[in-house]
């Protein structure tokens, strides 16, 4: 077998990117293709008294102006069992259905047009006219309630727990208590969300950027009620989506229902601003830890509480307990989830959703501990090493976590790193050392591929998942190419597209864990195949052997004892005068989940500049070691992570939506005043991969690498402007006016 | 999005010509798209100056530099003449928007620059400078990157660019030519208006006008001067709080001559006198600089969320006068 996994292979699809060959959703030129544009509600909560079309239906070039008076009627039937991505209580927005306005930004009307320009125009001609009532615009955690049932059976659980943590709380001799809370935030992957819907009879094909092309049909079929058969949706390449392209967003149903209208392909792209409204968000939390420990630095009772923004329309929660739940060893724990309904879009999973905030809030109170004890941050962490999963009773499926601390450690330096805050400076500005810890469930969902093998030698890997930028293209092509023993530039992989075979949600981390081994199974299947053939074969090297006495090695099938020469496949495929040869395979979770806990690790370590008078932090290194099972490719495998540093870095000092609660509105809808790091805010970032290969946990050996990359770096970040000023700032983000 | 009708101009008197008729100009476009895009502006006409002959940095014999409105911000930053004359205003070049931006953008149309208040960004919402007499939202609403110096009760939104911050610094002038070819100079200091109770009318210029270019006087060659911005990431982000500090120091360090003005903090490009007062005569050091600097905030009304601008703002001054003087 040649080694092609665990090799930093180049992005296969790099070339077709950088030279515009690629295909995203907005780019599909049909024949015919028109605009809309979307009139968006600019009140937090009401309804509409009346409409004005006339204006915008005599504008030029307009084909139609959708509004509730005239949209058709959706049966909007609901999903029996949903997809943990869509919101487990409530229901989707339904749109152009009523005239009630449910938040700030909610489309009431879509224009469609010839051109763009003229349906954007089209769209500022409506003349609508409002009745406000009161709206839920505060966040005011005294309103937090559990969630509801539907999320609760989704394990998004208003209470977890274990022991009796109030009275290990009381009766522990060394205590920390704090409140930590992070903004709203926004994915703004750099492609706007899009679609282009095109009807062929009854037949629509959807165009559209999405991470789950599958859902995506599935919900078009309810809301519009008619048999998935009859909806086909493409999605070659996503230009970025965090999580926000996971489930399907109203503006997909209103472009299919502009383009049933108009009888034409119709494609509707957001504005930026439409981004902050139209899709989700990262909810805006508080959360409460109270830690309590021996004088040795040995937890004794973990509480903890986090309160989220919800919508009311509908019920979004997340994970945020997960963490706690398990990250330390700890005899009595207590989290608790609640929820703040305010009237608002929902929120939705962005990157490591959930877990990054209670990461947050449990890592910075380590922190606090670790000073309280007067022990090193790091040191308290490994005395409270959880050898197991606690909260499940469970094994790690495994766990290398000791490897990422001493990795990272070493190779940033933390032995050098005075305990004192304000201790170290270089010139005029503090230097702060913090780290954290990372962590994010691993988990699985059944998958399909198919594999063929082809006339000339390759083979056509497909499945319907979908590569929003970490490398799915490149990674199951050397799954497959190693399986196959085939050289990479005879495998293709295709994706994307509702008529391959089904793939699970390519987010939470679990698109190699589950589609990977499907890809193993569908080379496997295509194998036997041809060696049934071979083996069946009136002649040939390989008549009438039993299927043990054969084997596939060095891209082509031998005798097992090793007589003889290999036969390749194109060779195989030949002499029983096939053109090609097709298997499906197939991969699910099976008994490993009742036996074993499964979760990514990681160790982040970061250095701060602070220059105190002028109240900036600058961020010149951050080191991260992870275990996250067996590395497909390192070279997109170190991208992911040093994304998620990015991404981290962002949370902790620059990324917050400015709500303003007369409007319930976000003011700072846009790139110049919502800010994400550029590349003079990123210094040095390493991310080191610790050995390890998870077989518990799946065949392939992979965990998940995508989430936890992003976690613990805010936490670490705030962690290290405390060591360099002495200053505990428990609000993210960390900017200029809360410093001064 | 409004319809507009398009259209090049060739010089200068054609473009006064289009803008006495209401047309509203473009150049590098880097404002006007977005302010387009978001409906903040609605011209009937745009007219495009970019084929005007106004491209360029010369120097003058009196050793005066002159730079044309159109040259793009990028290329006045490579400008070794400028660089080593003004290093203030180069300074500030580098710190503005991104390279990208800098490219495209120009010196005139950065005078114009419009306010990034979030309010005048947002059509959904009332803003005084967008829609006369609809309300200000900044008062009490999001206003963390509000002015604390020169607002009114109508309008505290911040003029953002930094290019003009620096021009007051060396005394630079603006020089104007109306439709009807008259011509005249207007001190940078001078060009914005403060708010008052018309927000919307933001410059000295009358409809009509064409920007052709700035003169940096020679005589304000030879002083030290520095430009600090502070800001909320590295880069590619407006000031919270800037300084362009110009000063001139004798044989014994003392200071003879001074010009500070501060950006990201006041309705208009804000020049600090009394703190060029508490510096002039004085034997510069840092005791000096922190004393003077405490004046930058004098008059200062603050809001919910820009209180913290006021000590920002002092320190800001403070950092740059110790820069400039080379004390750090």
């Amino acid at each position: 077998m040649n080694a092609i996994i665990g090799q930093p292979v180049s992005r296969v699809d790099g070339p077709a990117k950088v030279t515009g060959h690629a295909t995203y959703a907005a780019e599909f030129d049909l024949p015919g293709l028109v605009h809309a544009a979307m009139v968006v509600a600019p009140i937090p909560r009401g309804h509409i008294r009346s409409v004005d079309t006339a204006a915008a239906e005599r504008a030029p070039g307009v084909l139609a102006i959708l509004t509730h008076e005239n949209a058709p009627r959706l049966p909007y039937h609901q999903i029996p069992q949903r997809p943990q991505v869509d919101a487990q209580s409530g229901e989707q927005l339904h749109v152009l259905q009523d005239a009630e306005v449910r938040f700030n930004g909610q489309p009431v009307a879509v224009a469609v047009a010839e051109t763009l320009e003229q349906a954007v125009h089209a769209a500022e001609l409506v003349r609508i006219d409002y009745a406000r009532t009161p709206a839920l615009t505060i966040f005011d955690p005294a309103r937090g309630r559990p969630p509801s049932e539907g999320n609760v059976k989704a394990g998004r659980v208003p209470e977890l727990g274990r022991g009796e943590a109030e009275a290990a709380l009381a009766a522990a001799p060394v205590r920390v208590e704090a409140r930590y809370t992070h903004p709203r935030e926004h994915h703004n992957a750099i492609e706007p969300h899009v679609t282009i819907a095109h009807w062929e009879g009854e037949h629509l094909t959807l165009y559209d950027k999405t991470q789950w092309v599958d859902n995506d049909r599935k919900e078009i079929a309810h809301v519009f009620g008619i048999p998935e058969e009859r909806i086909r949706v493409v999605s070659p390449f996503v230009g970025g989506a965090f999580g926000s392209a996971l489930r399907t967003w109203p503006h997909v149903t209103l472009a299919a229902m502009a383009a049933q209208r108009v009888g034409r392909p119709v494609r509707l792209e957001l504005t930026r601003r439409q981004l902050y409204t139209s899709i989700g968000f990262r909810p805006h939390s508080e959360q409460h830890v109270a830690l309590g420990a021996t004088k040795d630095g040995r937890l004794s009772a973990l509480k903890h509480e986090v309160i989220q923004q919800v919508g009311r329309y509908e019920e979004y929660a997340e994970t945020v307990l997960s963490p706690t739940s398990h990250l330390y060893s700890c005899p009595n724990l207590l989290a608790r989830y609640r929820l703040v309904e305010m009237d608002t879009n929902s929120p939705c999973p962005m990157r490591a959703p959930g877990v990054v905030t209670g990461v947050l809030g449990l890592e910075m109170a380590m922190d606090e501990l670790a000073v309280e004890l007067n022990i090193d941050p790091l040191e308290l962490r490994l005395r409270n090493y959880a050898e197991t999963d606690e909260q499940k009773g469970l094994p790690w499926s495994s766990k290398e976590l000791r490897a990422c601390y001493a990795t990272a450690a070493e190779r940033f330096g933390w032995s050098r790193r005075r305990p004192e805050p304000r201790s170290m400076r270089e010139g005029d500005q503090l230097v702060g050392y913090g780290m954290a810890t990372a962590i994010y469930h691993s988990d699985r969902s059944a998958a399909t591929a198919s594999v063929a093998l082809t006339g000339n030698g390759g083979a056509v890997v497909r499945s319907a998942s979908s590569d929003m930028g970490p490398g799915t293209y490149t990674s199951m092509t050397q799954v497959a190419a190693e399986t196959l023993g085939l050289p990479l530039e005879q495998v293709r992989f295709e994706l994307g597209d509702t008529n391959l075979p089904y793939a699970p949600v390519h987010g939470g981390s679990v698109t190699m864990a589950s589609l990977g081994n499907a890809i193993v199974a569908a080379c496997g299947a295509a194998q036997k195949k041809l060696a049934d053939l071979a083996r069946a074969a009136q002649q040939g090297p390989f008549s009438g052997l039993p299927s043990e006495a054969v084997a596939f090695h060095g891209g082509g099938l031998a005798r097992a004892d090793g007589s003889g020469s290999v036969v390749p496949y194109a060779e195989l495929l030949r002499q029983h005068n096939l053109g090609w040869l097709e298997a499906e395979g197939s991969a699910q979770p099976g008994e490993e989940t009742k036996k074993y806990s499964s979760a990514a690790f990681g160790a982040v370590f970061v250095e701060v500049r602070v220059d105190e008078a002028l109240g900036t932090v600058r961020v010149p290194r951050i080191i991260g070691a992870y275990d996250v099972g067996r590395v497909i490719n390192p070279k997109t495998a170190r991208s992911q992570c040093i994304g998620g540093m990015v991404g981290g870095l962002g949370m902790a000092l620059e990324e917050r939506a400015d709500w303003d609660a007369r409007f319930g509105r976000v003011m700072n809808a846009n790139l110049a005043e919502y800010l994400v790091p550029v590349n003079a805010d990123i210094g040095v970032t390493e991310a080191i991969f610790v050995p390890n290969d998870d077989r518990n946990f799946n065949p392939l050996g992979v965990k998940g690498l995508a989430e936890v990359a992003i976690c613990g770096v805010a936490p670490a970040i705030a962690n290290a402007v405390w060591h360099a000023t002495g200053r505990r700032i428990r609000q993210l983000p960390i900017t200029p006016d809360v410093l001064l | 999005m409004q319809p507009f009708t398009y259209a090049p101009v060739a010089d200068a008197a054609g473009a006064a010509a289009r803008a006495l008729q209401g047309a509203s100009f473009i150049a590098g476009g880097t404002d006007m798209l977005q302010l387009l895009q978001e409906g903040v502006a609605q011209p009937a006409e745009l007219a495009d100056i970019n084929r005007l002959p106004l491209q360029g940095i010369t120097e003058d014999a009196d050793g005066a530099i002159r730079i044309g409105a159109l040259t793009r911000l990028q290329d006045a930053a490579d400008d070794a003449r400028l660089r080593e004359a003004f290093p203030v205003v180069t300074e500030a070049l580098d710190l503005t928007a991104s390279p990208m931006v800098r490219h495209m953008a120009t010196v005139g149309g950065n005078l114009l620059q419009r306010t990034r208040c979030l309010y005048f960004r947002d059509v959904s919402t009332p803003c005084n400078k967008r829609l006369p007499g609809s309300g200000c939202s900044a008062l009490d609403g999001e206003n963390r990157h509000n002015a604390i110096l020169g607002g009114s009760e109508h309008c505290i939104a911040v003029q953002p660019s930094d290019l003009p911050v620096a021009l007051i610094s060396v005394d630079a002038e603006v020089q104007i030519q109306h439709a009807d070819g008259a011509e005249r100079w207007v001190p940078v200091e001078d060009f914005h208006r403060l708010p008052g109770d018309t927000p919307q009318i933001e410059t000295v210029l009358r409809q009509g006008d064409v920007i052709l270019g700035l003169r940096i006087p020679a005589h304000a060659r030879g002083r030290r001067s520095h430009y600090v911005k502070v800001r909320d990431r590295a880069s590619f982000s407006w000031a919270l709080a800037s300084a362009a500090v110009a000063l001139r120091l004798d044989e014994g360090g003392r200071v003879t001559e001074a010009r500070i003005a501060v950006g990201g903090v006041a309705t208009k490009p804000w020049r600090l006198p009394r703190v060029e007062q508490e510096l002039l005569g004085v034997r510069l050091d840092r005791d000096r600089a922190r004393l003077a600097a405490v004046w930058a905030a004098e008059g200062a009304v603050t809001r919910s969320g820009n209180a913290f601008k006021q000590p920002l703002l002092q320190r800001t001054v403070e950092r740059a006068i110790i820069e400039a003087g080379e004390l750090a």
